[in-house]
This record gives structure tokens, sequence and C-alpha cells, in this order.
């Protein structure tokens, strides 16, 4: 039974240079439609789900482009059709500095919405401009001021490192400046170049300086350093909280539980199916309004690639596989099915074994897709 | 046929081949005669129709021989009977060219009126002169704007040393001279000698295998005839065979009921395998032979080697029967089966040549869908042991120790390159960079200059080629043949991955480029094979002294640390990718290769 849900804006106002998730730029779109035909697939999805829900995820493309009494909108059809909220929800909306006014948060506010994912990237105002953002650095600390002024305390920044001609000191300005805020969460990750982006465009030509690896290494480490000494654990190979403050909504993932996903190619994980929403907004729109499922793809997983993903999505967590759960829902043990990959992995020393759990070692933090493909059986 | 018939027949029978560089204009002037003598219709006449190979059309050279009977009415009112010969140009085939020219009276002499004498041409014009061949010079493409015609002329004279007074000037474009050509064979092309009342001696200058027909050897009836139900045997292999049918080509194959002397055509006798039917051997009758073969037979060596291995590795019994298939139509390919430890299972294949090799690989990626992996060519190296032994290595991996080696050998060429003025400086340096001992340079004419060296043949299959166009944009020609064997100061390089050495990349190479090419190489790898868990050095080596190094650095970061918004598909997707692309790889020792690392290393057109 699925208590997270995902919803999915693909609404942007401006494209980042390397974004490849499901986004169209927001001019002329039928956006009052859309949020209709999300209205549409929740009450398809909700309606056998009994239990409440413990996390909600509203992420994008950017929600925040949303005009107030858009977002007013869909706030109200899902809490219309969610079967209850549970007590302590967490309720997260993904929102862009230079787009965030007293209007939209006190909205989001009323409607339960209790943590801000802020997309920050970087405090260098020329590499805003070179991974293609818009807002200022200025921004972002007066749009934390104003959430924590409309009772957000649980707020999250997302960084990145990797970028072209980043140098480890501008890096290391850019932790100061987050660590500064004193938010109680920090999302770090490393750039990677997708196809389908501006990125991508440029670095087929050559135009695109990236940094080795030792650089980005380096700065890896940093990070963990960085975030450590104020108070912020990793608790996920990209993910730092101060404790009490992880995400539960992102941990239904690392955990291989179930979601609800809805909106434009959304992603979703029911009955031991994963989904995948159709794309183009007009296209899921017409599917919605017709009172279909808008799905493009699914896939009913074997238990041999449960138990792979349990392994590749939970090593991610620095906590690492909890022995007992995966017993619990497999009936075999990790050792019955990893075996082989258990003994490689922790003679590389890129694995480690506790009574409990099965994790990372701080060398398999950074090689982690060396381990994850190793519990591929196929 | 009475006797006086066969004679009378005799004396109007011409037989002549075409000397050409490539892009002279060789088979468009083949085809106008074969039209102008109505031996092929218009319609028929799919452009070019002697070079019958998709390859040798596409690349503009002949590969396979090919002949034609031409009828041409004269002048004179006589009907004349023509054997046209299409002889292959190129220096890997010039064994066949020399047997071909042997059957041949005449050869017109095809120089373009814009690019005058090339270094092949000349090859194949001395050859032509071996034969005491009448030559009858062509000056071609006269139609366009850039034809000197006069000044080709001084050239063919200056540097040929044959009159030019009644030079043809002929467009295979416009059709122009054709006529004076086809005159021209008649009046000087001297008729075949030989009697037909003699024992037969028919010389083969090529032969094909046919899967219904067996053996198809092309033959010139130089003494005697033959006939169909008649016994032959062949003078060099011993081997009797009868004959099925005799033919001619008109173009295509037509089944007559004698060829007599002078004719050029066909034999079948189920003749099961090419190699008992050699080119430049001698066809005799088993009840009467004669007294003794046709001069100049020799039998073909195999001069450049290197391993084929598939690139999958479940091609390899495919490339076994391609190879199986090839042989049956040449009988200079030699191949045996090899293991490597980086490639796997495949075939260690002898050619007569660069180009030949070439060829074959083309033909059977392209005609079999095989893709291939070679390794680098090498020459048939003379190792004098200690111990008093000598032995012949074709391949590096089989080079004795440095230890009990005494002495190395290795085949020298006579090169001649033929280029203008203004790249004599750069085609000297690279001569010299490639061990080349200086032996002449002539002047063709005011702007151009032939140049002679000796140069190691290693050498000319390493990078040659390349390195002469790419100096001289294209302009210089090229041609050697081999005049022996010499000491040089030899070694085996080994490259070592992490230690390990890697067999299929070990060349045989002389001390003073060691250091250069082996940084080339380690240098190539290092950018080729992704980095593993640990450092791993790339070395190259001589017996155990490393001359050359480079590190592949240890993975330092390979974590996708994005979230994907739930999607789990995507990151299973990414690492099944990952997972795919380390099982296309090679194992040697710890150390992942991907193909393509071979590949780049063993790839002869260095760019660097």
């Amino acid at each position: 039974m699925a208590t997270s849900l995902y919803v999915h804006v693909p609404f942007c106002t401006h494209i980042c240079y390397y974004c490849d998730f499901n986004k169209v730029y927001l001019s002329g779109q039928p956006v009052d439609a859309y949020i209709e035909a999300v209205g549409r697939e929740l009450a398809l999805r909700m309606k056998d789900q009994t239990a409440p829900l413990r996390t909600i995820y509203i992420g994008g493309g950017t929600p925040t482009a949303l005009s107030a009494g858009q977002m007013q909108r869909l706030l109200s059809l899902i809490e219309e059709h969610a079967s209850a909220f549970a007590d302590e929800m967490e309720y997260t909306v993904e929102v862009n500095p230079d787009e965030v006014d007293p209007e939209l948060l006190k909205i989001m506010s009323t409607k339960g919405v209790n943590r801000l994912s802020i997309g920050v990237q970087t405090f260098e105002p020329e590499l805003l401009k070179t991974i293609g953002r818009t807002h200022s650095p200025s921004q972002v600390e007066e749009t934390i001021q104003l959430a924590r002024s409309y009772g957000f305390d649980n707020i999250s920044i997302d960084l990145m490192f990797g970028l072209p001609k980043q140098s480890l000191a501008n890096w290391q300005e850019t932790l100061k400046k987050a660590t500064e805020l004193a938010v109680p969460h920090i999302s770090a990750y490393s750039l990677k170049v997708e196809e389908k982006t501006m990125f991508y465009n440029w670095w087929r030509n050559g135009r695109l300086p990236l940094l080795t690896q030792e650089e980005e290494a380096k700065m890896y480490e940093v990070l963990e350093n960085e975030t450590h000494a104020n108070g912020l654990n990793m608790y996920e190979i990209s993910n730092f909280a101060r404790p009490g403050f992880e995400s539960a909504h992102n941990r239904t993932y690392w955990l291989n539980q179930e979601y609800i996903g809805v909106g434009a190619g959304a992603h979703g994980y029911l009955n031991r199916e994963r989904y995948e929403n159709t794309g183009p907004v007009s296209h899921y729109i017409n599917q919605a309004e017709a009172g279909d499922y808008p799905v493009r793809e699914h896939h009913l997983l074997t238990e041999i690639e449960q138990m792979e993903e349990q392994m590749f999505m939970g090593l991610r967590m620095i906590e690492g596989v909890n022995k007992d759960m995966f017993y619990q829902t497999f009936g075999q043990t990790v050792d019955d099915v990893f075996s082989a990959a258990k003994e490689e992995l922790t003679s590389q020393e890129l694995l480690e074994e506790t009574p409990t759990h099965v994790r990372l070692t701080k060398k398999g933090k950074l090689l982690g897709n060396e381990v994850f493909e190793r519990f591929l059986l196929g | 046929m009475p006797k006086e018939d066969k004679n009378e027949r005799q004396k109007r029978i011409r037989n002549f081949s075409i000397i050409a560089h490539i892009d002279h204009g060789k088979s468009t002037l083949a085809d106008r005669i074969l039209e102008h003598t109505k031996t092929v219709s218009e319609r028929e006449l799919q452009e070019q129709t002697l070079d019958a190979m998709d390859l040798e059309r596409e690349r503009g050279i002949t590969i396979k021989l090919n002949s034609a009977q031409l009828k041409y009415e004269a002048k004179d009112g006589d009907e004349y009977i023509f054997h046209l010969i299409d002889t292959p140009g190129h220096v890997d085939f010039s064994y066949e060219v020399s047997r071909s020219l042997a059957a041949c009276e005449g050869a017109l002499l095809i120089v373009d009126a814009s690019q005058g004498i090339e270094a092949q041409t000349l090859a194949n014009v001395y050859l032509a002169l071996d034969n005491d061949l009448e030559i009858i010079p062509v000056i071609n493409k006269i139609d366009l704007p850039s034809a000197e015609p006069e000044r080709i002329k001084k050239e063919i004279e200056d540097v040929i040393g044959i009159d030019t007074s009644e030079t043809v000037l002929a467009s295979g474009k416009t059709g122009e001279g054709t006529e004076e050509i086809l005159e021209q064979i008649v009046e000087k092309v001297p008729t075949p000698a030989g009697k037909s009342d003699e024992p037969l001696k028919a010389l083969i200058f090529d032969s094909l295998y046919d899967s219904y027909r067996g053996v198809i050897a092309y033959i010139r009836v130089v003494e005697g005839t033959l006939k169909p139900g008649e016994k032959i045997q062949m003078m060099q292999t011993g081997k009797e065979f009868e004959v099925n049918e005799v033919g001619v080509f008109k173009p295509n194959p037509l089944a007559v009921d004698e060829l007599s002397v002078g004719d050029v055509g066909y034999v079948t006798a189920s003749i099961k395998n090419v190699g008992d039917s050699r080119v430049g051997d001698t066809i005799t009758h088993a009840h009467a032979p004669a007294d003794e073969p046709l001069p100049g037979y020799k039998r073909m060596k195999p001069m450049v080697f290197c391993g084929l291995y598939p690139v999958d590795a479940n091609d390899y019994s495919g490339l076994r029967d391609a190879l199986e298939r090839l042989e049956l139509n040449d009988s200079s390919l030699q191949y045996e089966a090899e293991v490597s430890q980086a490639l796997g299972f495949g075939f260690r294949c002898g050619f007569l040549g660069l180009l030949h090799m070439e060829i074959l690989q083309e033909r059977i990626e392209r005609e079999y869908g095989i893709d291939l992996i070679t390794t680098a060519p090498s020459v048939i190296y003379n190792v004098y042991q200690l111990d008093g032994e000598v032995i012949e290595i074709d391949n590096p991996t089989n080079m004795p120790d440095q230890q009990s080696v005494l002495a190395v050998e290795e085949p020298f060429v006579k090169a001649s390159i033929m280029v203008p003025n203004d790249f004599v400086g750069p085609v000297m340096e690279i001569c010299q960079k490639k061990r080349g001992e200086f032996k002449d340079m002539v002047y063709l004419d005011e702007n151009r200059v032939n140049l002679i060296y000796d140069l190691p043949l290693t050498e000319i299959v390493y990078d040659f080629f390349d390195q002469l166009k790419s100096n001289t944009k294209g302009y210089a020609s090229f041609d050697y043949e081999l005049i022996g064997y010499r000491e040089s100061n030899l070694v085996k390089m080994d490259i070592l991955l992490n230690g390990e050495q890697v067999d299929a990349l070990s060349i045989i190479v002389h001390r003073d480029m060691a250091y250069e090419r082996g940084k080339i190489i380690v240098d190539k790898l290092k950018d080729l094979i992704p980095r593993q868990q640990f450092e791993v050095p790339v070395q190259a080596t001589i017996g155990n002294k490393v001359i050359a190094r480079s590190t592949i650095k240890a993975l330092r970061k390979n974590v996708l640390s994005k979230c994907y918004g739930g999607d789990i598909t995507r990151k299973r997707k990414l690492l099944e990718k990952q997972k795919e692309g380390k099982r296309r790889m090679k194992n040697v020792g710890k150390v992942e290769v991907p193909q393509e690392a071979f590949m780049s290393v063993l790839r002869m057109d260095n760019e660097d």
C-alpha cells in the first residue's frame, strides 16, 4: 500500500542548460487544463488508496511557475482526492528562488505544505549564468527569510558541483554560504551531462569544459567535511541533514517502497509495477480527459528485479541495506542471493557489513555505480 | 580446320593488354574499344565492363584479370581477332601482370594527358619491355582543358625511350582516337608466333573457381591446339586432367570446339583446386608433352602477414568459411588458425602485399558481413640464432629471446617515387625517417622527379603510403620491387598492461625507432582504456627494459548522484548499460580493455 505521492509540474519559465527532466516552456501551455487532468489522474489513482499519505512531493519542472490561483487549485485537488493526510506528514514543494512571493507561500502553508526544496545550485553569479539559471545569489537569502516568516523551517537547498570551469575554491565558497543559511537539509548533486540538453550539445562539440574525476572527487570530499562540520549528516550519497530532517519522501525510493506518481512524465511504483506516465503535456491531458490512466510504459518487476533494486537503491543510503528487512521481504538473505558480488566488492574495499546492514565503504561512496552494477544478476 | 586456314587465321590474331595508372582512364577506354568493335552493345555496356567486382569499380582498380575476344574489321578489309587482356596495375600483383603480359605481343600504354607517367605505369612498361611487347603509346583524356599532349609525349620519350611520333591522342569520354588505336593494333602488334602442329604449350595467366565447373583457367595457347576430351598435364605440378570445355570470352564465356596457337581463352577440366592451376604454369598434352615448360614460372609467396580476428567471437566459424571460399579463387592467400590471449580465436594470414591484404579484409567484411580486428602487418624476417639455426618469422609473437638471436634480416625493396619538384624535400625526409638508402634521382621533365630509394619493406607496410600521400598532397606515385634481405638492428617490442604482455600488440621494430613507436602506442592505449579501480601502468618493453610508459589513473569517481524524481528504471538502465559495456571488453590480466582500444592501436592509418 503506497503512502507517498509524487506530483509533477512540467512547466518552466526558463529552461536550465543541464536539465533533462520532462518539462516545457511555460508560455502558451494549457496549464489550467493540465491541472484539471492531474485532478482526474489523482481521482483514478487514489480511489483504491485507503492508507493516509505520509509524504507528498510536488516537483518539476518548476511548481512555482504556476500562478497563485493555479497553485491553489492544484493543492486543493490533491487535498480533495487524497484519502487522508497522516499526522506528521512531510509535504514538499520544489521552488525557484526568483519565483516565490508572499501569496504563494501563504497558499502553500494553508494547504499543509511544510517543506520547501529550493533550487540554489551555486552561489557564484557567473556559474549561475553558465548553467542557465536566472536567479541571483541574494534572492536565495531573501527567499529563505520570506519562507521562514511564513513558518517554513524545514527547508532544503539543492547544490551542484562539477560544473563547467568550477574551481574548488568556488565550491568551498558556495558550501560556506549554504551552511551559513543554517538550513536543516542540503542535497548536492554532481553534474551529469544528459542527452537532449544544451550542455550535451556543447559537450558533443567539445565546448563544455568538464572537470576531471580527481577534481570532482576532491569536491565531494570537501562537501562531506563541510556539511559534517556544520551538523549536517550525510545520510545518502548526495543528501545531508540535521537529525530528524532527512527527506522522508526520498527515503521511500531508497527503501524500495511503493509510491504513486501523478502528472506528465511522472514515475510511479504500485503493486510491484513500475510505470511511466505520458510525457507530452497535450497527450497527457487527452488521455486523462478520456478517463484513461495516462501511462506510457509499465513493467511488472520480477522478484529478482525487486531484490536487485532493493540493493542498488538501498546502498545509496549511508546506513545501507537492512538485512532483516531484506529477509522479511523476500524470504532469502542478502547472502543467499548476492554472495559472489558481496565477496568481490568486500575484497575491493567497496562494501562492508555491520551486524544489521550491508553498506558502502568510504571508497565505495565515490564508486557507487561500480558497486550497484554488481548487484544486477542478469 | 585445315592447317592452311589455321595459319591464315593465326595471321589475323592480335593479343594485347593495357598498361595504365589508376585514374588514367584504362577502363573507360577499354569500354570504348568493346563498344567500337560491337563486342558488347551499348545497352550491355554497364560502365566499365571489365572491372566486375563492386570493389574494383568503387576503388577504380582491377584486382582480377579479365580478358575479352573482339572482332575488328580493319581498313584493309580483313577481319581481325583481338584478345584484350586486362591486368591489375598494382605492385602486389606484379607477377600476375608479368604473366598476362607474357600472353601478349603488344601493349597499349595509356598516359593521362595532364598527369603524365606514374610510378606504377613505369614499372609495368618495364615488365612489358622485358616480355618484348610492342608498345603503342596512347595519350588519354585529351578532351580535358589541362591536357598537354606535347609535354607528355616528350616525357614518354625521355623516360621510357620509345618513339612517340605516332602516339594516339584519345579520349575515353568522347571516343576520339578509338579507331586509330584499333588500326595501330592491327598494324603494329605482331602476329602470334608458334605452330599449331607443335606439342601443346598453353600459358596459364589467371584462374578462378566456379562452384559448378571447378577451376576455370585463363590461358594463352603458345604452341599447338587444345580440344575438349583431351588429357592435359600441368607441367610444374605434374597433375593431369581431362578437358571438359574450352572457350573464349566475348566477354562472357562462350564454348568453342578448339583453341589454337595464338588464342586466348579458357579451359575447364574438373580441377578442384586453384592451386592445381597456378599462374605461370604451362599446360601441355599428357600423351605428347612439350619438351620444356614456358619460361618465367614462379611460386608466389606471401610477403605481408597479419592476424585476422572476428570482432564478435561468434563469427569465428563464419570467418573460416569466408577464408576457405576466398582461397578457392586466390592461390596466393595463405591462412592458419591462431589464438591470441587478447583477441581470442582468429587466423594468421599471408598476402602478396598491402593492397591484397586490404582487399581481402574488405571482401570479408563486405561480402561475408564479418567485422574484423586486424593486427599490425608484418613481413617475414630471417632470424639467425646463436645455435646456428635460421628461422623465418612472420609473427612478432614468435620472435625468439633477444639473448639467443645472433642477427635478424629483413626484406628490402627498391622503391621508385615520382613526385613534383616541390615535394622532393618532404619525400626525402620521409624516406630517411623510414631508414631509406638514397639511390638515385632522375628528372622526368622540368617539374617531375623520380626518386629511387632502397627501403625496408616493413616500413612500407607500416604507414608509408599515408605519409607519402599526406606530405605530397596526393601527388606522389609509388612503386616498389623486392630486392632481397639485409641485416638490420631489429628488436621485438612488447606492450604490457599492468605488467601483463598483450600478445596481439607485439611488433618487430628497428631499435632506433622503438621509443617513438612505443610512445605512440602507450599514449594511445592510455587514452582508450577506461579507468579501472586501480592504477594501470602501460609499458612498451624490449626484453626486460621498459622504453616507454604511461599510466591509466585509477577510477576516482563513478556514482550517479541524481535523484531522477523516482525514476528507478532509468537508474537500472544506466547500470545495465555500464555492465553490458564491461561484458564487451576483453580481459588482459585484471584489466578490462575495450575492443576499440585494440583496433585503434592496430589501425595503420595512424593519425599521430
